[in-house]
């Protein structure tokens, strides 16, 4: 069953991808190809393969439980606010929560939390930043 | 002897003390990653290429870290085969059959080391035969047109799946949707912009190393969050590890089976749609028919066993290298990704490689050689040490391997969008690993794909836009109908070849070598 929807999802992606390609401006100064056939190939071979998937499925993965799905999405929202704050917060500090949440959500006790969030933080910043020379995103301290 | 002096220059470019650190430095980590379950050797040398590249290292010191990381990542994943029965990465799963019960018997030093000079022996004369074999395929490749190419571009994609693929629906589906992500923003023929919806962050396209490290690191984490798995599987501690040397006797015994299974690994590192996973079950499974022919001693701990598939993962690996460099088409998911390290330091490889950057290619080649003397040097005493890092929990690793990920993401560019369109490759990995979507396909999607569209685009437009170009010379046609033959083969013989080789033991998400 999983597959049959993978296939719609993709037949649906296939086509919203011929459209984008059918809506490619054409320049003036075009070769005998064009911007839009390859595009157009592709989204055949995109729409055909879903078919494919959805005509003749594969058994279903296993799903996660609902809790392990929130866990997941919960992850990436965690990795998209670090991504936004990292330049606001500095390297060191949004690094530090960040790998904290993570750690934690592995399953590591309070005080491992704290350590192994605080370690890889500071250790990343030394090795990469003070011997490296890697330039990492400056905070308001400065780090 | 032409090729003897070409060497020697090689050596020249890469004896020097900053090479020789990062060749260390790589071979160490590459053994790390390859050893730890969940880092296989795609995804050390995905997360390390950024930061080679924000580090300013030049085009030879970076290829010679990273290859050495690949060569490391090879022996590495032998060692949590042996000790704890799980494969650190794919190829090495053959490497369980014989190598767990020999340290459950007592003799772990003795499979470790045994294993660590088949690695060696397979990578050395793999070495070997990638420079005699690369330079005649340059002679080939060198009378290819345009329309040639996109023929062989074609037969990369359609034999990625590989002989063990299952469904090749969805390696196509992968395939095209790494070529379609290839053809975001502005068109470089004529101009205009593709499928950027107007956010001006994609009139430059998107950047093949951000997908890269998404989909192969960053899905790993997820995986990990999903299962909370978040404890060392090592009871490694526990396994004595024992007399570190083999007798005589045992090397005597597996040489010959060395020999085999080298030459057998390098033909499956060379052929497309093979790779090293398949190097080792073909390695395996010859040498099981060959000597245990009732079946007695295979998988109850026979040497042999342990030095077939090490022997022929670690050749195929070396033979790997042949198309990557000759031809500019990587057969495997690392080479794949060593690939994207040649684009991001803007060398083309293919046939020119070898005559416009003879260094690059030449200082590669005699890395490969340092790495393996290295990593024999390491590998068997001090096995011991890596042993201890299968110890270290993924509730650390992970959470270093992701920010380690976004720090090297970040130097590139220092744009927060790179760190969200990563993250949200992460979250699509995560879904095609579930669906048993391959993810190599995509990355050589997102590599190939502008390079595709512009020989298929010359081939046309040189002969006035006549499609029927494509098919035009003897050797297109020879290339497309290998291609057919690569992409239909599976669908007849892939699940049989699959379920041998996941017999052992089957494991999640595993990505191919």
């Amino acid at each position: 069953m999983s597959d049959r929807i993978f296939g719609l999802v993709g037949l649906l992606i296939a086509i919203g991808f011929a459209f984008a390609a059918l809506a490619i401006e054409e320049s003036f100064l075009s070769d005998a190809v064009g911007p839009k056939a390859f595009p157009l190939i592709i989204a055949t071979i995109l729409g055909l393969s879903s078919i494919a998937i959805a005509l003749k499925p594969d058994a279903s993965p296993t799903w996660p439980s609902l809790g392990r799905f929130v866990e997941i999405i919960a992850a990436a929202v965690v990795m998209m606010l670090y991504a936004e704050l990292l330049p606001v917060f500095g390297f060191v500090i949004a690094t530090a929560f960040a790998a904290a949440y993570l750690t934690w959500r592995l399953g590591s006790g309070a005080v491992a939390t704290v350590l192994t969030g605080v370690g890889t933080s500071v250790g990343i910043y030394v090795i990469f930043h003070l011997v490296l020379g890697l330039s990492l995103a400056r905070g308001p301290f400065g780090f | 002897m032409d090729t003897f002096m070409s060497l020697a220059d090689g050596f020249a470019i890469a004896l020097t003390w900053q090479n020789i650190l990062l060749a260390l430095l790589g071979c160490f980590l590459g053994t790390i990653m390859g050893a730890l379950p969940g880092l296989g050797p795609s995804n050390g040398v995905a997360i390390l290429i950024p930061l080679a590249f924000t580090l300013g290292l030049g085009a030879t010191p970076s290829l010679i870290l990273l290859t050495s990381v690949y060569y490391g990542a090879m022996y590495g994943g032998r060692i949590s085969s042996i000790l704890l029965n799980i494969p650190g990465d794919e190829p090495a799963m053959m490497t369980c059959l014989d190598g767990y019960p020999m340290a459950q018997k007592g003799m772990a030093g003795q499979a470790l080391s045994l294993s660590g000079i088949a690695s060696f022996v397979g990578a050395f004369f793999a070495t070997w035969g990638l420079i005699f074999l690369a330079p005649q395929l340059v002679k080939i490749a060198l009378l290819f047109g345009p329309a040639e190419y996109f023929a062989l571009f074609a037969l990369a994609f359609m034999t990625l799946g590989g002989v063990s693929s299952t469904n090749q629906a969805k390696s196509a589906f992968a395939a095209a949707l790494g070529l379609g992500l290839a053809m975001i923003g502005v068109d470089t023929q004529t101009g205009v912009p593709r499928f950027t919806f107007g956010e001006v962050h994609l009139y430059d396209g998107l950047d093949f190393l951000v997908a890269i490290v998404g989909l192969f690191a960053l899905s790993e984490v997820f995986i990990f969050l999903e299962h909370r798995h978040g404890d060392a599987d090592g009871t490694a501690s526990k396994i004595k590890v024992g007399r570190l040397t083999p007798p005589l006797s045992m090397l005597k015994q597996t040489t010959p089976t060395m020999i085999r299974s080298t030459l057998l690994g390098f033909l499956a590192g060379v052929l497309p749609g093979a790779g090293a996973s398949l190097g080792s079950f073909i390695a395996y499974s010859f040498e099981k028919r060959l000597v245990d022919k009732d079946g007695k001693t295979f998988g109850k701990g026979d040497p042999r066993g342990v030095a077939a598939p090490e022997a022929g993962n670690n050749a195929a690996a070396g033979g790997a290298l042949v198309p990557m460099l000759a031809l500019g088409v990587p057969g495997s998911g690392t080479t794949a990704v060593l690939l994207a390290v040649l684009l991001s330091l803007n060398i083309t490889p293919g046939p020119l490689l070898f005559s416009q950057n003879p260094d690059v290619v030449w200082g590669l080649i005699a890395a490969l050689f340092i790495a393996n003397f290295m990593l024999l040097a390491m590998n068997i005493p001090m096995v011991g040490l890596f042993t201890r890092v299968l110890m270290v929990p993924p509730r650390i690793l992970m959470p270093v391997v992701a920010m380690v990920s976004f720090v090297g993401i970040y130097g590139i560019s220092g744009s927060s969008f790179d760190l969200l369109v990563m993250v949200g490759f992460g979250m699509l990995g995560w879904i095609l690993r579930k669906f048993d979507v391959p993810l190599v396909p995509i990355i050589l999607g997102t590599l190939l794909g502008n390079a595709m569209e512009n020989n298929l685009r010359r081939a046309i437009t040189i002969d006035n836009g006549n499609w029927l170009t494509l098919v035009d010379s003897p050797l297109s046609i020879t290339l497309w109908l290998i291609a057919i033959v690569g992409f239909i083969l599976p669908l007849i013989i892939g699940r049989k070849v699959k379920s041998k080789m996941h017999a052992p033991r089957d494991e999640e998400g595993s990505l191919a070598d």
